[in-house]
């Protein structure tokens, strides 16, 4: 079969680009392959191990179960457009580093832009709702612990820093 | 020295690149011209291969080659073995190592037979569809027991048998200490293992400059010094006309320390034939194949003990799976046949395995690399004597403690790092009694639990002691550098999959050489940065490669001392290294700082004398005489649905003896993670294989990895005795959380259920919701009633 | 795991993505939240020829209470839009129980209830769920339109009742009547993973307290959702205590065939299917005592 292409137009991290895709090329892949934003990792390719999470247009997602042409005028966030002013780490970020919430750090992008969406709807979660929020997410490293601590501390200084 | 960071929970130096989407992995590597491969792989387990056609492969849009096993000509050969078997008398041994690409016979379901390489990884995969294959279906064998049944099918038609090895190993006289017994325990026990799933697979770029007649290859192994000597090897080319990169690793575990799979051989030939650079990553499917597992034993154990509990002897005879191909040795059933005696005092041991060839994907270690085997079969056997002698299961595990006097304490069979068994050093009874009082053991058995059961619910105990042989040699090297910008470069040739060594390595280093641990820079896993070195593996990293450090910064310490007491003309004694300098003492203003110091290490004038080496650097090697032995006891308290069997975990202790702490929140992190695995080994990760060698659960979705709501809460504390093999005193924890998990449990739900009451004996792992509900029903009244 | 290549066309209206199912027939898929068919798609066990996007069809998304006899629920709502919509969940309340076991938050955020029925998933929640709750499945072609009762919706392992140029567009849920308590409960290996069995329970109360409906589906233990409501059949009129809610659940295990997975035996996935039944029915109707 010819490739069938599409040109899109995305915004990423405010950024926007437009490209010429392939319809089966998947967002994950884009992202990765083609913005060169390889932030954004791929761990299964079937949307069990949430290391691809993504934001579109705010809301937390696959990007591995997304076709690029999908996302077209759409608004994406990506970890690359986490860190702050000189590359300062965000309260989440910062949290992440302070209680060791990762160790290899291949799981860490989906983590933060699942737990980026969660605290911004939840500003005061239990440890519960944190590991309910969690569960979409694989950890191989670090038993998820220091991650759950990490985000009960960066909720306490999202609220702070909005207060 | 200072030790204003050895010993501290330093924050991690390598994070922030992490947590920015700014480190390196392998699938990172963009290269102009960069082609893509995906392999073939087998849909049966055994066969022989008739014909492969790829002739219409070749055709497809965007394919620029495609490749078979006799395409590779001379290059195709079978792998190196990568363990020797230790030097044990009478040991068997048949090494039968994994070929690059099958060329005859297919062993095991994802074995690759072609490769295609294309502009993107999806034509690739396209043109896979189109190669065809003709196969002789042969028998299939799955099941262990019926592999060495004289009528079954061989997985290596020259071999034979389906023997890859035979080895017994022995201590005291059982046969004599077990006729003096007051109880003789005999029963068989089952280990299923999973898979490591890191959450990046495997993955190698290779890049062919023909120019420079350089070959530069990115991969996820653990061991990027033997990948380069041993491909240099293959290809033809000398050691320095070959970088390994390891970069940032998305977690190993183990089966990233298997080395030469076929993708790693293949690629960087490949890049050479073309001339171009080639890049495969894993997918998850190809990753429940074409990546080592670790898995299945079967042991039939005995135990005889005194009429107090005490051991007396234990027998022990099991079968290991060692999958199509063995080219690791005998590290994992050597592993569960020396930790199997645990902490425990046992003058006598007689234990045999064999090693069985199947149609299976091939095991090499994974976390715990069969430890947790023979801790299961050693924690159960004194579960069940408990029990038959009404004695409490965690007094019994005290009375059969080694005492601290007894170390170095020798076990007298030898170990997978060639040695004779010896704990260094331990002192294990205070480990025992901080989990029990941790957990409120007391409080629980003696009515916690009884008024739990009033009200209606199942709540059990479980308590397993362990012990770990950690940190073994051969040896690592470490070159400490002082920059002119004053900040210290250290690089070792071990990988780094996520365990911290970017900070513990830098905080060793920063409080030789008097800096701030965030000036030093570490590096791993690049062999163009530090040649020589063996891997990561084996809870070894810390212990080898760190003292390493550890030896090359002393000497960097006493250079820079030394040419700022020839600047200042005073004794070393009167200098303070500190903040990035050295001043003389009592006159803080006096002072050089270091990056001057190691530009005065290369100067332009002026003689040097004799015996003097210029720059402030230094590479120091390490290596144990022997592995040091670190040790715990976990503690859990589950309650178990009695209609469901579904459990949850309400209380989790880990109390960890692993000598000298470098830094307490790294420590923390690994003995979490290791719990987290052993939790999904425990109850959740099962590979399910049919009969035919098909994988039934070949997708995260089935094979079960734990999810935050899966793993509790864990309550840690540490006891620390220090090796004495070692200048630091540090033993390894990487493995340790993994470990003792299944025992726990088997015993927590046991006790929970009543189960031992009703005769039912959990002598599995994993174990299930289900597999519990098969185990006990007979012993149920219809649940809905 | 890469698709194989495919056509995609983003439909722009309904009538167009139905005429272009007519056009290719069983090679064209629908697209909506993609959560099922993605995978699929990359493990290359589905290949269509042509991915019909409907996710810019905005007015096939959303739910309608202005009916007051149905809840009218579009294909293209997503779970995400469900779970936060506290008025529709104590509409149809199963929904609140069930919602939480569907996979994860971000699949949650990105599948759609129209793409979860046509898939038909027997292990899945919400066929179960439209078994239980008596939903009609509303579809439709280019050229004619039709109401199906969930009841006779779901075919066989992973077949619906939709033709080759239809789509399912609409689900409709019955208001339940005064006095109706439900209860979901599940058994899974993790939370999120497929049901080894679930049980959907809905009961409804005169007003002496004496049953006057009882409907039971499970998911998990069958080719397609299970209808079991027959096996409460004699508790309609009684006030059910717990040895008669034990009986149905008794009856409940010897109407199911279950066919065991890698995770449970069909031995087992019987017994929890009659421990939740039992569960749930309980539930149910102290939920419905209570007025819920």
């Amino acid at each position: 079969m010819a490739s069938d292409r599409h040109d899109i137009e995305v915004s990423v991290n405010g950024t926007t680009y437009r490209r010429d895709t392939d319809s089966r090329t998947l967002l994950s892949d884009f992202l990765r392959h083609e913005l060169r934003l390889a932030g954004t990792h791929v761990g299964c390719e079937h949307g069990v191990c949430g290391a691809c999470t993504i934001l579109l247009d705010g809301v937390a997602v696959r990007s591995c179960l997304m076709l690029a042409v999908q996302a077209n005028g759409h608004e994406l966030s990506t970890i690359e457009g986490l860190a702050g002013k000189g590359n300062a780490l965000n309260p989440i970020q910062q949290a992440m580093h302070e209680h060791h919430g990762l160790q290899c750090g291949y799981c860490t992008p989906g983590i933060l832009m699942t737990m980026t969406a969660f605290l911004k709807e939840n500003p005061s979660p239990s440890e519960d709702d944190v590991r309910e929020a969690l569960s979409g997410n694989i950890c191989r490293c670090t038993g998820y612990q220091n991650i759950v601590d990490a985000m009960m501390a960066a909720a306490e200084a999202l609220r702070t820093a909005a207060s | 020295m200072s030790t204003r960071y050895f010993g501290a929970p330093v924050k991690r130096n390598e994070d922030h690149r992490l947590l920015t989407g700014q480190a390196l992995f392998v699938d990172d590597v963009e290269l102009p011209g960069l082609l893509h491969v995906a392999f073939l792989r087998s849909q049966v387990a055994h066969a022989r291969i008739k014909s492969i056609d790829v002739s219409a492969a070749r055709q497809c849009e965007g394919v620029v080659a495609v490749y078979v096993a006799d395409d590779l000509g001379a290059y195709w050969q079978p792998g190196p073995l990568l363990v020797p078997p230790p030097p044990i008398a009478g040991i068997i041994f048949n090494l039968r190592a994994q070929v690059p690409l099958a060329k005859d016979w297919i062993r095991h379901v994802g074995e690759p037979m072609a490769i295609v390489v294309a502009e993107s990884r999806y034509l690739a995969e396209d043109a896979l569809d189109e190669i065809s294959v003709d196969l002789e279906m042969l028998p299939v064998v799955v099941d262990i027991e019926r592999a060495l049944e004289p009528s079954s099918v061989h997985v290596h038609d020259d071999l034979g048998t389906n023997i890859s090895a035979h080895v017994h190993q022995s201590k005291g006289d059982y046969r004599t200490a077990s006729a003096r017994a007051h109880l003789i325990l005999k029963r068989r026990f089952r280990y299923e293992h999973g898979i490591s799933s890191p959450i990046e697979t495997r993955g190698v770029v290779a890049q062919w400059d023909v120019r420079a007649s350089q070959m530069t290859i990115w991969d996820t192994t653990q061991a990027p010094v033997f990948i380069r000597n041993g491909l240099a090897g293959m290809l033809g080319l000398g050691e320095h006309q070959v970088r390994v990169i390891a970069p940032f690793v998305g977690g190993g575990f183990g089966p990233k320390m298997m080395m030469f799979y076929p993708e790693e051989v293949a690629l960087p030939w490949i890049a050479m034939q073309i001339n171009r650079p080639v890049k495969w990553i894993e997918d998850r499917l190809e990753h429940f194949f074409a990546t080592t597992h670790e898995r299945g034993q079967i042991h039939d154990a005995e135990i005889a003990v005194d009429k107090d509990g005490r051991i007396l002897g234990i027998k022990d005879v099991f079968l290991h799976d060692t999958g199509a191909y063995d080219p690791y040795g005998l590290t994992v059933p050597i592993n569960s046949q020396c930790t199997l005696l645990g902490p425990y005092l046992v003058p006598a041991y007689h234990s045999t395995f064999t090693a069985v060839f199947t149609n299976l994907p091939i095991v090499t270690p994974y976390r715990g690399a069969g430890r947790q085997h023979g801790v299961f079969v050693m924690e159960r056997l004194l579960d069940l004597v408990a029990h038959e002698l009404e004695i409490d299961p965690a007094e019994i595990r005290r009375r059969n403690l080694i005492p601290p006097d007894a170390f170095p304490y020798k076990n007298e069979i030898i170990y997978q790092d060639f040695q004779p068994l010896e704990y260094d050093s331990g002192n294990y009874e205070p480990v025992l009694d901080m989990a029990l009082e941790a957990i409120g053991y007391a409080e629980f058995t003696g009515g916690g639990q009884a008024k739990l059961r009033a009200e209606g619910r199942c709540v059990g105990i479980g308590i397993a002691c362990y012990v770990e042989g950690t940190g073994i040699g051969p040896y690592e090297g470490a070159k400490v550098q002082v920059l002119a910008n004053g900040k210290v470069s250290v690089a070792t040739g071990i990988g780094t999959q996520g365990q911290g060594h970017f900070t513990s390595f830098a905080q060793i280093a920063a409080d030789q050489l008097g800096v701030d641990v965030r000036d030093v820079d570490v590096v791993t896993g690049d062999t163009e940065r530090f040649y020589w070195g063996a891997g990561t593996f084996a809870s070894r990293g810390a212990v080898v490669a760190g003292n390493a450090v550890n030896e090359a910064s002393k000497v960097v310490r006493q250079k820079a001392l030394k040419l700022a007491s020839d600047a200042f003309e005073c004794s070393e004694d009167d200098l303070v290294l500190a903040d990035g300098k050295v001043s003389i003492v009592g006159i803080p203003e006096k002072f050089i700082r270091l990056g001057e110091l190691a530009q005065r290490a290369n100067p332009m004038r002026g003689a040097v004398k004799p015996g003097t080496e210029p720059g402030l650097e230094s590479t120091q090697y390490f290596g144990p005489p022997s592995g040091a032995t670190a040790n715990g006891v976990h503690a859990m308290i589950v309650e178990v649905d009695p209609e469901t069997f579904d459990l949850k975990i309400l209380r989790y202790i880990v109390v960890h003896d692993c000598g000298t702490v470098i830094n307490p929140m790294i420590l923390a992190g690994q003995i979490h993670g290791g719990v987290a695995q052993g939790i999904g080994n425990a109850f959740y990760e099962k590979l399910s294989f049919d009969d035919q060698g098909q994988l039934l659960n070949a997708s995260l979705a089935d094979y079960l990895l734990p999810t935050a709501l899966e793993v509790p809460r864990m309550e840690l504390s540490h006891t620390v005795t220090p090796s004495p093999l070692n200048p630091m005193g540090i033993k390894g924890a990487g493995e340790a959380g993994a470990i003792p998990v299944g025992p726990l449990f088997a015993q927590a739900i046991e006790d929970a259920l009543q189960l031992k009451q009703k005769k039912v004996e959990l002598l599995e792992i994993p174990l299930s919701p289900s597999q519990v509900f098969e185990l006990a029903k007979a012993t149920m009244k219809r649940a809905a009633t | 795991m890469k698709p194989a290549p495919f056509k995609y066309v983003a439909a722009s209206s309904l009538d167009h993505a139905l005429s272009l199912k007519s056009e290719y027939g069983d090679d064209a898929r629908f697209l909506a939240g993609g959560q099922s068919l993605i995978p699929t798609m990359n493990f290359r066990l589905a290949r269509p020829s042509v991915l019909i996007d409907i996710n810019g069809l905005k007015d096939l998304a959303g739910v309608d209470r202005s009916d007051t006899a149905y809840i009218r629920v579009g294909a293209l709502t997503r779970y995400r839009d469900l779970e936060r919509d506290g008025d529709f969940l104590r509409c149809c309340p199963l929904f609140a129980d069930a919602l939480p076991h569907i996979a994860h938050p971000q699949i949650r955020n990105r599948g759609t209830i129209g793409g979860n029925l046509s898939h038909a998933d027997p292990a899945s929640e919400l066929p179960a769920l439209a078994v239980a709750m008596r939903a009609r499945m509303r579809i439709k072609s280019s050229t004619r339109q039709r109401d199906v009762p969930a009841s006779e919706f779901f075919m066989g392992l992973l077949t619906t009742d939709i033709g080759s140029d239809e789509m399912l567009v609409e689900i409709a849920y019955p208001a339940m009547a005064p006095r109706t308590g439900t209860c979901f409960q599940e058994v899974a290996r993790r939370r999120g993973d497929f049901a080894l069995a679930g049980v959907a329970a809905v009961v409804t109360l005169d007003e002496v307290r004496r049953c006057t409906e009882i409907r039971l589906a499970l998911c998990g233990v069958g080719e397609t959702p299970v209808d079991a409501s027959a096996a409460g059949a004699h508790l309609i009129g009684t006030d059910c205590n717990d040895e008669a809610i034990g009986a149905v659940a008794a009856e409940v295990q010897d109407m199911i065939y279950p066919s065991g997975n890698v995770h449970a035996t069909p031995d087992y996935q019987r017994h929890i299917a009659g421990v939740l039944a039992r569960r749930t029915l309980s539930a149910a109707f102290q939920r419905a005592g209570h007025g819920v």
